[in-house]
């Protein structure tokens, strides 16, 4: 999931009229999408901002570990089709972000509390990028988790929110393929990418688990969103169906899944999976991931070294603005 | 006709080498730009440069007969075999050096690819016609660039008054004349033919950017005959490290 902090629900600050609040319960139990325009409960308003700005920051901070192999990437293809690939994200981050603008708050105020290290990311962003074959990982698993989350999202209650999903998705299951697909090729390569493709996959596993966020009984709002349907299944519900998809896969082109205790279970027709570090993906939200600073440095610098050029544009509009009512 | 496939060959190669070398640059960007939009149209600049590229390489590698291909020729060369011009291998610098950059080759390239619209090499007119639509978008959204650096603030006209004169050396060799045999053969194009409206269209943004057109100085040139700046290694020590580590490996 590329929100990590839900479960720090707002509580409601001032007294609702109960006869909108009934109004809004009941539209969204029927299925129906709210709209900019439409009344909300503060605290929809509020959780709705902090879920989909942590899903627009985390698109562009995860443009920062992919970018990091624009560079070498070892194909003309591969290069043009990560640029692409790279450039969606950028695009998701965009809409999400206008998406979400549209609930009040300014994009500005949004990357600010990025950029002080008050808002979130998705934890998995944290993890450097070693080798090639972690581009593939990352198309494969993370978004291949991402995808898993995102899919019901297109069904969320807030329209801008679920149909920006919509094309995401779309964009999303093309990355997925083309992760895959690199990681496909090197399990088939020589040894040197076979062992790229295996240490990729271990380093990655348990943090693409991660990424659905802390389990269902340490997720006390969890409960909360999905009744006003911001999330339409739970963490340990998406987390379960992206190990039984991905498992056979990993075994399609030859790959370990780093499990001892990975085994398929008849009864639940599932797999069972052994215990995720939940002490490490606390930390991690907390801002100590292995390349937390990097990344929010990364992201400070642009936004600092570019200042001049926003300023520029302001001002050059205004010089604009100003010519046409002269004339 | 006096130019045979090897020329034709070298010729693309050089094409294809400007393109390749500038999106390996612009790719540099990917995450760092100064706005969200900035990055996505660099990005997009990039990946129309390097799908150029590989057209351009792999047609050089099939006239060549020699089983090498776009890869091969992008990942397998050394310094001294890569004829793009100096300015695309330059650094990024800041983001004025980068635009005043782009606005320079963009503005060259279009005017190349619409003149290559019509070469007697079926292959590269076709190219060229395909690039040329995309080539006008980079040099429109580096012009317009050009002017809202040129006429926003004082140190925005001072940071890509800077770019501009880092540039300006290398514009000369832009409009050095490839192989004779290739322009009498109608395969290339002579650059000193379309350098009036090169010009033109310069002095043309750089008027509206309130930006003074850098004094004349001597050319610095080699990129074609593969003398580089010193820059132009260590951008392929970057982009070929894969594939020189691993030669035997497949992508």
């Amino acid at each position: 999931m590329y929100t990590t902090e839900l479960q720090k629900n707002a509580q409601p600050t001032a007294v609702e009229d109960p006869a909108r609040v009934a109004e809004f319960e009941a539209r969204i139990a029927r299925d129906e999408f709210i709209e900019p325009k439409d009344w909300m409960p503060e605290a929809y308003r509020r959780t709705l901002v902090r879920q989909m700005s942590q899903h627009a920051h985390s698109e562009i901070v995860g443009m920062l570990p992919e970018g990091n192999w624009i560079t070498r990437a070892p194909s003309l293809r591969r290069k043009a089709v990560l640029l692409a690939k790279v450039q969606d994200e950028g695009g998701h981050g965009l809409y999400i972000y206008a998406a979400a603008e549209t609930l009040g708050t300014s994009r500005e105020q949004m990357v600010d509390a990025l950029h002080s290290g008050k808002a979130k990311y998705s934890t998995i962003f944290n993890y450097p990028t070693l080798t090639w074959a972690d581009i593939g990982a990352i198309g494969w698993l993370v978004d291949g988790a991402a995808i898993m989350n995102q899919v019901p999202l297109q069904r969320a209650s807030y329209g801008p929110y679920a149909r920006a999903m919509v094309r995401i998705c779309k964009e999303e299951s093309f990355h997925q393929r083309q992760g895959f697909e690199i990681m496909m090729g090197l399990a088939a390569g020589t040894a040197a990418q076979k062992r790229m493709a295996q240490d990729a996959l271990n380093r990655w596993w348990w943090p693409s688990l991660m990424m659905f966020g802390p389990p269902d009984d340490n997720s006390p709002n969890s409960a909360q969103s999905m009744r006003w349907r911001i999330k339409r299944e739970t963490n340990d519900e998406l987390r379960q169906k992206f190990v039984d998809v991905t498992v056979p896969q990993a075994e399609a082109i030859g790959l370990t899944i780093p499990d001892p205790d990975l085994t398929w279970n008849e009864a639940r027709g599932a797999y069972d999976f052994g215990a995720i570090d939940w002490d490490e993906f606390y930390a991690v939200v907390r801002g100590e991931g292995p390349t937390a600073k990097e990344r929010l440095k990364a992201r400070n610098d642009a936004w600092n070294e570019g200042a001049w050029v926003r300023e520029a544009a302001t001002a050059h509009a205004a010089k604009r603005a100003r010519k046409a009512e002269a004339a | 006709m006096g130019a045979d496939r090897k020329d034709i060959a070298r010729y693309a190669i050089s094409l294809g080498d400007d393109s390749l070398i500038l999106g390996q640059r612009l790719g540099e960007w990917c995450g760092h730009a100064p706005t969200l939009e900035i990055d996505l149209f660099l990005a997009n600049i990039a990946l129309d440069l390097i799908g150029q590229a590989t057209l351009l390489l792999d047609y050089a590698g099939t006239l060549e007969g020699e089983g090498r291909d776009g890869d091969k020729l992008a990942f397998h060369r050394d310094v001294l075999d890569f004829t793009n011009c100096l300015l695309v291998e330059q650094p990024n610098g800041d983001f004025g050096r980068t635009i005043a950059r782009q606005f320079l080759f963009s503005n060259f390239q279009l005017l190349l690819f619409q003149a290559l619209s019509n070469s007697t090499d079926a292959t590269i007119a076709g190219i060229a016609r395909k690039a040329a639509k995309e080539v006008a978008y980079h040099a429109r959204v580096a012009s317009e660039w050009m002017v809202r650096l040129g006429d926003g603030t004082e140190e925005s006209a001072q940071r890509v008054a800077e770019g501009l004169d880092w540039s300006w050396r290398f514009v000369d060799e832009l409009f050095e004349a490839p192989d004779a045999k290739l322009i009498e053969a109608g395969v290339a194009v002579d650059p000193a033919s379309f350098r009036p409206a090169f010009d033109a269209a310069i002095d043309a943004v750089l008027r509206d950017a309130c930006l003074a057109r850098p004094a004349d100085r001597r050319a610095t040139v080699g990129g074609r005959r593969g003398h580089h700046s010193e820059h132009l290694g260590h951008l392929l020590s970057q982009m070929q490290f894969l594939q020189r580590t691993y030669p035997d490996a497949r992508w």
